[in-house]
């Protein structure tokens, strides 16, 4: 008896000792993801900043629209099941999800969804992408579980909109907090956040669809691109969606631990121009920089041959992409015999802003090398982020500036005369008008051909390459993001193979 | 004049600080002044397909990320170490040595208010201080010459105030006093000359320091812009290719460390050599 009951004893420990040493290896490292990111947000509300690096934490793991962009650019359900459209294309009727939870525990109904719309397209609202909700409406709930838009004429994108990262939908008594301790109903709830070093997820227990594989996951903010490489090389990170030094990718490469993933951004990387100031006004001014750029030299000098030289304001990788390289080819004779005949035989000179990523700082040195050779002297200008937002993306007081303009899809921008390129085209926004009203994909791609073909045609900006997305992450993690459609780091479904 | 040169001269050549440091100090300057007629290659001149080449007969010491020619880089950067360096002294020599010598001379209140004011400027950390003028003015080479010029100036006032303090007890001061000269007259008359070795190896010292300075400063960015190369500014774009081209970080290292050694073993021969007590001592 006595002895049976020792061996009871001591199975019972051998038992519980194995179950506590499985579940402390699964705890090591297995459930848990460190994620590098260069910049760090100034707040985590999606709805009231226009930083990439909201989006690229909250998107997806915390918060989430009626519907989400998927990796490879294609619009799926996500907080709205379901969706009809009416026969004149301006009335979409959404069906919810049931049972969706705030992580707070309010549920998700109805009144949300308008309460978000509205919020986002109010007059003193805040959102950055307000032109994604003009075309909206009315927006009322037929029953908590049915949102009806009404459109004011049909919009074709309209349900890609309501993806992006400004269109996610908010409760009201959690909206005002969201900056700081952000609500949503994804799969990652917020847990913490120090500043200037990393914000921490955890996985949302209650989440309405398939449960994320990650415990937590902690997003790590490492500014320095050398301070990133020495981190990845620790083990510190296990992964850095994009990482910030294309000089080191050789590096991981042929280091067996990791795996480089070149995917494709939304960034078109320009050389913006103001439209509207001294010698850049003029066409001929425009098309002379057009044929000094050496897009191939700036693409192997400031992103190390990482990058796909574009002719023109549009993603390579899109169905619509219309190849424009060769309208404006590299050729120095013919660029000074525009800029004489635009009346600069001496050339000029101008200023060039530089915001601090190295596509920009570094091209911007090889930009200013070679429409040197033109004779166009450029004063190198670095910028921090929140100087360039307002000198030159509020004020419009530059010349030249070099930027990556990574929103999906954003050739409008071209028809907003008061942007800060100060393009002023009726012929384009024309364009844009009857592209908004088309809804069939034949007569779409048609148009956005005629508007790449246009800007193109006008060297409205030096078009210059894509970015390309730099993915360095550790061989045992599946599921990240190889190229991103949307700005994002979608942790939803990553894991960690054995 | 001459013959009291020619003396300090016989002098210092007998001092192993001051010959091996002022071979180092005027190479450096020869560089300087070499690179206004005369780099292997012109440096604003980004060649994309020759870059991070290994050293070799075409290029002495390779090139770096843009395919320039560090050698050019480096002679150039030389010449912009020494204007900006140079300037910051020049602030810090023209208004520290007069505020010194105003505080030496009037005593009192005139005296608390500059030693104060000087106290005030050096409880800031100079480097510190640097960048946040530079952050306000704006990055530049013009900026970063005022902005370690400034912090030239308490060096130089406490230097001068100091050194005048002690003038002024002496007999012939005394004497010039009691022929009727004013504090001013005799302040520029008598005091400057007796002070004014101790000035110029205060300046060598700060000389050295204004080009680590400049350094610091380009390295964060705040300094020289591009396309004028600058050491610092070598230094912080090599700093990503560490892993790989360490040699592009290894160049300008070891140009910045070698010329403020050389500045700051020339700085104590020459005191040694200029101060009459240390030189029978040894």
């Amino acid at each position: 008896m006595s002895r049976m009951r020792m061996k009871t004893i001591v199975t019972l420990i051998v038992l519980t000792l194995g179950i506590t040493i499985n579940a402390s290896s699964v705890m090591a490292g297995k459930s848990s993801l460190n994620l590098g990111m260069v910049l760090e947000p100034p707040h985590l509300d999606p709805t009231a900043g226009a930083a990439a690096a909201i989006d690229e934490v909250v998107y997806a793991n915390i918060f989430e629209g009626l519907t989400r962009i998927d990796k490879t650019g294609a619009v799926k359900p996500a907080l709205a099941s379901s969706w009809t459209v009416s026969e004149d294309k301006k009335t979409y009727t959404f069906t919810l999800r049931k049972g969706v939870k705030f992580h707070d525990g309010a549920s998700f109904e109805a009144g949300d969804v308008v309460f978000s719309l509205d919020r986002a397209r109010a007059k003193d609202s805040v959102n950055a992408q307000k032109a994604l909700f003009k075309p909206i409406e009315s927006v009322t709930s037929k029953d908590p579980n049915t949102v009806v838009v009404t459109l004011s004429q049909p919009t074709g994108s309209f349900l890609f909109n309501m993806g992006w990262g400004d269109a996610v939908i908010v409760d009201e008594k959690s909206a005002g907090k969201n900056k700081s301790h952000p609500v949503g109903t994804g799969p990652f709830k917020f847990s913490k956040w120090v500043k200037g070093d990393r914000i921490v997820m955890a996985r949302n227990e209650g989440y309405w669809g398939t449960a994320a594989k990650l415990k937590t996951a902690t997003i790590k903010i490492i500014p320095d691109p050398a301070a990133a490489v020495s981190a990845m090389m620790a083990g510190d990170i296990d992964a850095f969606a994009n990482f910030p030094a294309p000089e080191s990718l050789s590096q991981f490469k042929s280091d067996p631990r990791f795996k480089v993933v070149i995917g494709s951004t939304e960034g078109e990387t320009i050389l913006s121009t103001n439209n509207e100031r001294g010698p850049f006004k003029k066409l001929k001014v425009r098309q002379a920089i057009a044929h000094a750029l050496d897009r191939k030299a700036i693409i192997d000098g400031a992103m190390f041959g990482y990058g796909t030289p574009i002719g023109t304001h549009f993603a390579p990788h899109h169905p619509a992409y219309v190849d424009l390289i060769s309208t404006h080819p590299y050729d120095l004779d013919k660029a000074k015999k525009l800029l004489a005949e635009a009346g600069y035989p001496d050339g000029f000179k101008g200023v060039i802003k530089l915001p601090p990523p190295p596509y920009a700082r570094r091209g911007g040195e090889i930009v200013a090398s070679q429409l040197r050779k033109i004779g166009i002297e450029l004063e190198i200008i670095p910028v921090e982020w929140a100087q360039w937002l307002d000198q030159v993306f509020k004020k419009r007081d530059y010349d030249l500036t070099i930027v990556s303009h990574t929103e999906p899809m954003d050739i409008g921008i071209y028809a907003r005369k008061d942007y800060y390129f100060a393009y002023d085209s009726p012929e384009f926004q024309g364009l844009m008008q009857k592209l908004a009203a088309t809804v069939k994909t034949d007569a779409r791609y048609k148009i956005l051909g005629d508007a790449q073909r246009l800007i193109s045609k006008n060297c409205v900006n030096g078009f210059m390459f894509q970015l390309a997305k730099h993915g360095v992450w550790n061989k045992k993690v599946q599921g990240l993001w190889e190229n991103s459609p949307v700005q994002a780091n979608d942790l939803t479904q990553v894991y960690w193979a054995d | 004049m001459f013959r009291k040169l020619a003396e300090v001269f016989g002098h210092g050549l007998k001092n192993r600080s001051f010959v091996i440091g002022g071979i180092i100090s005027l190479l450096f300057f020869l560089v300087a002044f070499l690179s206004y007629f005369w780099t292997p290659y012109p440096v604003e001149d980004i060649n994309i397909a020759e870059r991070l080449l290994k050293p070799s007969t075409k290029y002495l010491l390779g090139t770096d990320h843009f395919g320039r020619d560090i050698l050019s880089m480096l002679i150039k950067g030389a010449r912009n170490s020494v204007i900006v360096a140079f300037v910051a002294i020049g602030i810090g020599l023209g208004c520290g040595v007069p505020l010194g010598l105003t505080a030496a001379a009037k005593k009192g209140w005139v005296n608390e208010l500059i030693m104060r004011f000087n106290d005030f400027t050096f409880a800031f950390p100079s480097l510190i201080s640097a960048i946040m003028i530079t952050a306000i003015l704006g990055p530049g080479s013009i900026n970063s010459i005022i902005a370690i010029g400034i912090f030239n100036i308490p060096v130089f006032a406490r230097v001068a105030r100091g050194a005048a303090l002690s003038i002024w007890k002496r007999e012939f001061i005394l004497a010039a006093r009691s022929a009727g000269k004013g504090q001013f007259k005799i302040s520029v008359e008598h005091i400057l000359p007796n002070i004014s070795s101790m000035l110029i190896v205060q300046a060598t010292i700060q000389f050295a320091l204004g080009i680590l300075a400049e350094a610091g400063l380009s390295y964060l960015g705040l300094g020289t812009q591009p396309p004028m190369p600058s050491w610092g500014k070598m230094l912080n774009e090599a700093h990503t290719f560490m892993h790989f081209a360490p040699q592009l970080a290894i160049y300008p290292g070891a140009a910045i460390a070698l010329t403020v050694m050389g500045l700051n073993l020339f700085g104590d021969g020459l005191r040694d050599v200029l101060d009459p007590k240390l030189r029978r001592s040894r």
